[in-house]
């Protein structure tokens, strides 16, 4: 076995004039949790689709644990965990029987029994799909791809839709399938998903890789670790960004209609020499905010646009 | 078996007993229609024939006498408007009429059939009451059998139209379904057999099929004795090929549709026409000869001039050979371009 879970090499794929992918690299060692996030229509479900042999690439080349999707489709297949977004799943059956369904698939794999309590369904063992909640749904989902006990673990936006407790849910099973040493490849569009679970992550952007490193070293790239967001009272001012960027302990300053927003390395610098600059030009604050900078910040800087806008 | 190929046909059967709906159409419902058909064409015993007679002579009065002891005559005297008004509003069906001494006249509508009758039932009971002799003797048997009735032409089309309606439905919309929320792609992604996936559709249907042919036939035969004179392992064997060939137009028909929509469309085109021209109702031999090489050639024709065949006849396999030869050719032709053109994703 290599070390490498994924080695994706120049890979391209349009949908006739759309370029879905766009010479994209990348490489998971095993044992990581890696990332794909970007906004929707960025290329990530078929980025990952193509990884898990389901989409053929125009060009380029994909390496799954070591083997090729041509040679060996179907030593791969008992390898990988896979969840697609949006799968129904037969709303008829229990979930006890999805499990088992899928169970017998695999020519190895963990217990049904396990697999529903590790995904806490074991009290809907016998409720039909079609009563389930979307987070439960989501989890027997999750099920589905870890009863062949994988070793590497596809996720296609896996908390999508659901409200914060299931997802919260599933990010403990995600961890606990990470902390066992297997390999996690995810994608989403939630970047405090990404900061909280992923070893590494990819900010895609039309089909292309626009950063990549561990989620800490991503924001600290911005060179800032607050981000101070304010708007004015009265008719939108013409203020000069270049004034802005010459405050106290500012790395770089934007205007998005109305909002201002300021990076900073020293909030306890900037607020001050912001609030001392307003009032020299007589300017008076309506709103005034700052966090803790998160990968949303890393790619606004890096396309001018909002993840959830894109 | 193998624990996938048992899963994936307990999956299909589950599927098909927690859908209330599929139960009915496809299991009770041949059964229904076997009934009101059963009712509405039963075999009537001899209707008898109502007519008035008029007049007061003695040729009246011997006539009457004469039609009084015929069995299938109800004769009643009338005045001649109210027996005139008696045959135009259809209660009775002939007037006798012998107001005149020494002669009888007939008064009916010779367009109505049952007019028709009337006369000529009328003139033999009063020519013999006065005195006619038949040249030649005869005698009458009655031959009522099981086999020559409407019930028994309709219950082999209905189950030939079941395996059909069963196989293509059946088919065809599960997995056009599975298509459309993404599940066969999901089965895709996993080490899962196509053929087992297949297969499993026909282990279930072959379950299922028992069932349907066992209740259809066994409550045909109980409730209006429908015979069933062939084999009943070559019943099945006719059944079992039927069920694979209308199953591999089901997949066929399911091979690339992405929407219910599509499907649908084209399973009504495909079983429409069968309805009508395969004699299911009534004999495909009424439709013109020019087209009846083509009707022939469908598959459900072939499926329910066998079961005719094997039920009624009591003929054997070697006399439905053509028949057989037509199913398993559609089997094997639909089979064969469904998994070229299927789309698995």
């Amino acid at each position: 076995m290599t070390d490498t879970a994924l080695a994706i090499r120049g890979l391209h794929k349009s949908y006739g004039d759309v370029r879905a992918v766009s010479d994209l690299d990348l490489s998971v060692p095993v044992g990581e949790c890696f990332g794909l996030l970007g906004p929707n229509g960025a290329g990530k479900t078929t980025t990952i689709e193509i990884c898990e042999g389901l989409l053929e690439p125009d060009s380029g080349e994909v390496e799954v644990l070591g083997m090729r999707w041509q040679h060996d489709e179907h030593a791969l297949r008992e390898l990988l965990g896979i969840q697609l977004q949006e799968t129904q799943l037969s709303e008829k059956l229990t979930v006890a029987e999805t499990v088992r369904l899928f169970r017998s698939f695999y020519k190895k794999g963990r217990a049904v029994d396990d697999v529903i309590t590790l995904v806490q369904l074991e009290e809907k063992t016998r409720a039909r799909v079609g009563t389930l909640s979307g987070g439960q749904k989501q989890r027997l989902a999750v099920a589905c791809a870890i009863v062949g006990d994988p070793k590497l673990l596809f996720l296609d936006e896996p908390t999508t839709g659901l409200d914060p407790q299931s997802r919260r849910q599933l990010w403990d099973l995600i961890t606990q399938f990470r902390a066992e040493g297997r390999t996690v490849v995810l994608t989403t569009h939630y970047m405090d998903e990404a900061e909280r679970l992923c070893d590494r992550v990819a900010i895609v952007d039309h089909g292309k890789v626009i950063a990549l490193d561990t989620p800490r070293a991503l924001i600290a790239s911005l060179g800032a670790e607050h981000v101070i967001g304010f708007t004015l009272e009265g008719e939108p001012t013409p203020i000069d960004e270049t004034a802005l960027r010459a405050l106290a302990g500012v790395t770089a300053a934007r205007r998005d209609n109305g909002a201002f927003e300021l990076t900073s390395k020293e909030l306890r610098l900037t607020i001050p020499s912001l609030l001392a600059f307003l009032e020299r030009n007589r300017l008076r604050l309506a709103e005034l905010r700052s966090h803790s900078a998160t990968l949303e910040d890393v790619f606004v800087s890096l396309t001018g646009r909002h993840l959830r806008d894109a | 078996m193998r624990d996938s190929l048992r899963e994936l046909t307990l999956t299909r059967f589950r599927e098909f007993v927690r859908e209330p709906e599929a139960l009915f159409w496809s299991l009770a419902f041949p059964i229904v229609l076997s009934v009101g058909l059963g009712i509405a064409f039963r075999n009537r015993p001899a209707e008898i024939v109502h007519l008035a007679v008029v007049g007061d002579s003695a040729a009246a009065r011997a006539a009457q006498d004469a039609l009084g002891k015929s069995s299938g005559i109800k004769a009643e005297r009338m005045e001649p408007p109210q027996a005139r008004l008696a045959l135009r509003t259809g209660k009775v069906a002939l007037v006798v009429n012998a107001k005149i001494p020494d002669s009888i006249e007939y008064e009916y509508d010779d367009t109505r059939p049952d007019s028709r009758m009337a006369r000529l039932l009328a003139d033999d009971a009063i020519q013999r009451g006065r005195g006619r002799a038949d040249p030649q003797r005869v005698a009458e048997r009655y031959v009522r059998d099981p086999g020559s009735r409407y019930i028994d032409f309709v219950v082999p089309g209905l189950l030939g139209m079941g395996l059909m309606g069963n196989g293509i439905w059946g088919i065809g919309f599960t997995i056009v379904d599975a298509r459309r929320k993404r599940l066969l792609k999901r089965l895709m992604a996993t080490p899962m057999s196509r053929a087992e996936y297949l297969g499993s559709f026909v282990f279930s249907r072959f379950f299922l099929l028992v069932l349907e042919v066992f209740l259809l036939v066994g409550f045909s035969a109980i409730a209006f004795g429908v015979p069933v004179r062939g084999s009943l392992v070559q019943l099945a064997v006719i059944c079992g090929l039927g069920a694979l060939a209308f199953g591999a137009l089901g997949l066929l028909i399911a091979a690339r549709p992405r929407t219910i929509e599509g499907a649908s469309g084209l399973m009504n085109l495909t079983m429409m026409p069968m309805w009508v021209l395969s004699g299911v109702f009534f004999s495909s031999e009424n439709f013109p000869r020019a087209i009846q090489p083509v009707i022939h050639a469908l598959p459900l024709t072939a499926v329910n001039n066998a079961l005719r065949a094997n039920m009624l006849r009591g003929a054997g396999l070697d006399v439905v050979g053509p028949e057989l030869a037509i199913i398993a050719a559609w089997f094997l032709v639909c089979f064969v371009v469904a998994l070229r053109i299927f789309r698995w994703r």
